[in-house]
């Protein structure tokens, strides 16, 4: 079986192994997160959530995934 | 003619805001927001939490469908921080209307003013309506609403110190000076604080640990609903010229 080649990212701070060309669709599905709820930042860059399926991960990219929580 | 409570074109029910942190729990915190009758609440922005996913979150217990969600900056210490904050914010849910907090000093959580007018510039120009957590400064107050602020909102005292409205001359001075919304964010202690602040002629409070913290947060939920009510009633209602003589209340003519 061929092996698949790993890269790592940055996510929400902590380091995290990905597959090489993972789309962060994906990362998102595979996390379980309701995406309407959030929103995505890839390298201090807002990203359109309409357009996760067209981005591919690369090494040491930074991704933050951010909520609401109660706050003052 | 009605009294109506409108911020950024949008009427609002009621005049009391209330924050959503320091609770023990959502349903605690759910259930004291819907005891105080408010229909905006301020939320902050952070990283989901990625390890611990069975995590309860905000949306669930509070529905934005029904209140309004006011995103806040708290925790930021420079405009971009805050900038970056709140437009994270608005790609969460398309929100505008937006709670601008850049603070300067970790210990007292006063805000750094220089840094939250800027701020104000430059998200009013990104079509964000802004409503501005500052200090009970009258100058810096007129300079918010230059910068096209939706709303001024003084502190009455340090963010969570419960000490209630320490200067209420400067709250006076800016009421006069502005037609803007002008709420009361950060300080006050318990429910009688809302109804000054209101009798000065706010339009309206934003209270967070007072609630929460209480002995008992629902009732406390209840007691500052009414506090802003009676406030707001006393307000528009005018009150009695002061008198340094008494003047007593039952007729003299005719005493036996």
């Amino acid at each position: 079986m061929k092996k698949i080649k790993k890269i790592k990212i940055k996510l929400n701070g902590k380091d995290k192994q990905i597959p090489k060309d993972f789309k962060i669709d994906k990362l998102i599905n595979d996390l379980k997160i309701p995406i309407k709820k959030v929103a995505i930042e890839l390298n201090q860059e807002i990203l359109d959530k309409k357009k996760l399926s067209k981005i591919k991960l690369k090494k040491n990219d930074k991704v933050e995934i951010v909520h609401f929580i109660g706050g003052g | 003619m009605r009294d109506q409570f409108i911020i950024a074109k949008k009427k609002f029910k009621s005049r009391l805001i209330v924050g959503t942190g320091k609770y023990r729990n959502m349903y605690e915190c759910a259930k004291a927001v819907k005891l105080s009758g408010a229909d905006i609440v301020t939320v902050a922005v952070r990283r989901v939490n990625i390890s611990d996913k069975k995590k309860p979150l905000l949306m669930d217990y509070i529905d934005p469908k029904k209140i309004t969600y006011l995103p806040n900056t708290a925790g930021c210490f420079n405009s971009k921080e805050a900038l970056r904050t709140l437009r994270l914010a608005r790609e969460i849910g398309g929100w505008k209307l937006v709670k601008l907090e850049v603070l300067g000093d970790k210990k007292n959580l006063f805000p750094e003013m220089i840094e939250t007018l800027s701020s104000t510039e430059i998200l009013t120009k990104e079509g964000f309506q802004v409503m501005v957590y500052c200090n009970d400064d009258p100058l810096m107050a007129k300079r918010l609403e230059n910068a096209g602020a939706s709303a001024i909102m003084p502190l009455a005292a340090p963010i969570g110190s419960g000490l209630g409205i320490l200067n209420t001359t400067n709250i006076k001075i800016i009421r006069n000076q502005t037609k803007l919304p002008l709420i009361i964010d950060a300080g006050l202690g318990q429910a009688s604080d809302a109804t000054i602040a209101m009798e000065l002629g706010c339009d309206g409070v934003l209270v967070n640990t007072a609630i929460a913290k209480a002995k008992k947060p629902y009732d406390m939920a209840l007691a500052f609903k009414n506090a802003v009510i009676a406030g707001r009633q006393s307000y528009l209602s005018g009150r009695m010229e002061k008198s340094l003589i008494g003047k007593p209340s039952s007729p003299i003519k005719g005493i036996i």
